[in-house]
């Protein structure tokens, strides 16, 4: 019996080996070009800083891929300062170990144009993320923030409601970075729709959260039948939130913000009514943007420079009534996933 | 007016020009903005400038005694951010609070040491610890630039406390103010530090303690950074480390320097703080309402700075002593 059994599990082997092997793997020539175009190869990506949410999300999602195809990884950590990210570049493209991909998180629009020039004459390809710039890169992945805009301005109207004082006070970021700049043109484009909205004031909080508390305040006062504020940043909305409680308007007031969409700084805040909606980036399938591009770039084997992608993120206002378990991402479970390896 | 009928220009130092200047500014925005003159905007205007006041009352207590710590900011942020993290880590309230005070205190130490005894020219100092304070916890102790209050704890419930409509922030400023005056007025050590400041050597020839004073400066300038970080998170429910790269550093400067207080040492007060903090915090509030852009912000600002001192420089020349052994 036992005899029997062993010689039809051999027959069956045979008969695999025999009949699926040779038609499938000799002949793909897919793998081994892969492997031969990507094996080996170095990404680098340089953020505004690697403290927040969003790069240490990408970092994860991009580390993953590469090294799964047998890449390098780094990152370089400017910590907002824009001569620390200028120097990153600068030493990434003179040392002898050039990155293939350089993923770029641009601080305004002109900054490192030179230097991303630089980076593609060596032979680099250049990949803008998140915030646009004036440069013609081989890829733009990120948010389109003018539509970003838009979806926040569209929240803020549907927060008020039609029977509201129909009051907005915007909190813009600073009158130099482009996913301000951009933000703001996308929210003037829907309220000159809605010619019956008007914007009431609209600071700038220089993307930190105590001067996002105190403008937010002495709006508040000046017109405390806001119905709507939209916060240019998640990470500075807490300091419009602060104003909002200390006002005793919770609940009164409608803030709507955008942001990366990690647990802690969206959904949660979403779900205790802190935020009435958050325009968030699909983080997960932003960075799976970049690494399919990467992939792309690396076989092309076109020179750096020779084509320019958009690839723009689908952006959605989430509120406290959509949220699903699966909304956000959780930037604590990443960090256990990476400190269990 | 002095006796023969004429105005004594002499007496108009910075502290009195800006004073004008804020009585002026304020004026004209009661005047000319609505709904500036009302007890709400007054009190976000007291509270707006809390945090940065109570940084510049312990700023003005080191530049008094001929110092500066430029490390303020960074323990004031890296502190707090180390607290919150030991605390959403499960280290218990007690232990993470005594481990950040002894790690603030061990900074303010290492600080007043190296200027006391090593000889350190205090801003180098400072701004090296400062920076190695940033690093550190930064990168070995905190995961994240923004760290949240954990929910339900005292530092959230802190944020909510008013009296009388007043946030705590405006009380813990007062209070603190009123400290510092009865410290520098009216102790001992409070009276040395103008001798220490205005001449060192002569302080420490007649017999004063000079070194350990100035070690004691900076440890409480530290603690009182500590204080500054927790009311900011308190308000905030949480910190962003994001603050130690911004510009209010130079703002906790302005606010001492423009209220009066010399670089060079030994001059000034609480006062000068004082008025400092009330032309930087109605100039802000005005320019809110009106909604200048912060580009035009920060260049009107820079602007009443320099003239402030471009006039005090014309009506206060600079002595011979400061001349001799310049500012810090």
């Amino acid at each position: 019996m036992r005899l029997l059994r062993a010689l039809i599990a051999a027959a069956t082997a045979l008969a695999v080996t025999a009949f699926a092997a040779p038609s499938f793997a000799a002949d793909d020539p897919g793998p081994a070009a892969y492997a031969k175009a990507l094996n080996g190869k170095r990404v680098m990506l340089v953020p505004l800083a690697m403290g927040f949410d969003l790069a240490q999300g990408w970092a994860h999602y991009l580390k993953k891929e590469v090294e799964a195809w047998g890449g390098t990884f780094e990152t370089r950590d400017p910590n907002w300062v824009v001569d620390a990210g200028a120097q990153a570049i600068t030493d990434a493209i003179a040392s002898d170990t050039r990155p293939d991909v350089l993923i770029i998180h641009a601080p305004d629009l002109n900054s490192y144009s030179k230097l991303m020039k630089k980076a593609q004459a060596a032979g680099t390809y250049v990949l803008l993320v998140d915030n646009p710039a004036n440069f013609p890169a081989d890829a733009f992945v990120g948010s389109d923030w003018d539509k970003l805009g838009q979806l926040e301005a569209e929240a803020a109207i549907k927060g008020c409601g039609e029977n509201s004082s129909k009051k907005i006070g915007l909190v813009q970021g600073d009158q130099a970075n482009s996913s301000s700049l951009y933000q703001y043109a996308g929210i003037m484009k829907v309220l000159e729709k809605h010619p019956d909205f008007q914007v009431v004031a609209k600071p700038d909080s220089n993307w930190d959260a105590t001067t996002s508390r105190n403008v937010t305040t002495t709006m508040l006062q000046q017109h405390p039948d806001i119905c709507s504020i939209i916060d240019f940043w998640d990470g500075d909305a807490t300091g419009a939130s602060a104003a909002i409680r200390d006002a005793k308007l919770d609940g009164k007031v409608f803030l709507v913000t955008t942001g990366g969409g990690e647990k802690a700084a969206d959904c949660d805040k979403l779900n205790d009514g802190t935020y009435g909606a958050v325009v968030m980036t699909d983080l997960a399938r932003q960075s799976g943007d970049m690494n399919a591009i990467i992939k792309f770039l690396l076989q092309s084997g076109q020179p750096a420079g020779t084509s320019h992608t958009y690839i723009y993120t689908l952006e959605k206002a989430t509120t406290k009534a959509d949220l699903k378990p699966d909304s956000c991402w959780d930037l604590k479970a990443l960090q256990a996933e990476a400190a269990a390896k | 007016m002095n006796a023969t009928g004429r105005p004594n220009w002499r007496r108009l130092n910075q502290e009195g020009i800006v004073f004008a200047i804020a009585i002026l500014l304020f004026a004209a925005a009661a005047l000319g903005l609505p709904g500036f003159l009302t007890a709400d905007n007054l009190v976000a205007i007291v509270r707006s400038v809390s945090v940065l006041g109570i940084l510049a009352l312990g700023m003005a207590v080191v530049i008094i005694g001929r110092g500066i710590d430029l490390s303020a900011v960074a323990i004031m942020a890296m502190s707090v951010a180390w607290y919150l993290q030991l605390l959403n880590t499960g280290t218990s309230d007690g232990l993470a609070f005594a481990y950040v005070i002894a790690g603030v205190l061990a900074i303010g130490l290492l600080n007043g040491f190296l200027v006391a005894y090593a000889d350190v020219p205090a801003i180098f100092v400072t701004l090296a610890t400062g920076s190695f304070v940033f690093g550190y916890v930064r990168s070995q102790l905190i995961t994240q630039d923004a760290v949240p209050v954990p929910q339900g704890h005292w530092v959230e419930l802190l944020g909510g406390v008013r009296f009388l409509d007043i946030p705590i922030e405006v009380f813990v400023f007062a209070g603190l103010a009123f400290l510092v005056f009865l410290f520098l007025r009216y102790t001992k050590w409070g009276r040395f530090i103008y001798f220490a400041g205005d001449n060192p050597v002569a302080a420490r020839n007649i017999g004063i303690p000079v070194r350990p004073m100035l070690v004691l400066r900076y440890a409480l300038s530290a603690v009182v950074a500590l204080i500054a970080g927790l009311l900011t998170a308190a308000s905030l429910h949480s910190i962003n480390t994001r603050v130690v790269n911004s510009t209010l550093l130079y703002d906790i400067v302005l606010v001492a320097v423009i209220g009066g207080i010399g670089l060079s040492g030994g001059r000034g007060g609480v006062r000068n703080v004082l008025v400092g903090a009330a032309l930087i915090g109605i100039l802000l509030n005005a320019m809110t309402i009106i909604d200048i852009p912060l580009l035009y912000q920060n260049l009107i600002k820079a602007a009443i700075l320099l003239g402030a001192i471009i006039v005090d420089g014309i009506i206060n020349p600079r002595d011979e002593q400061t001349a001799q052994q310049g500012d810090i």
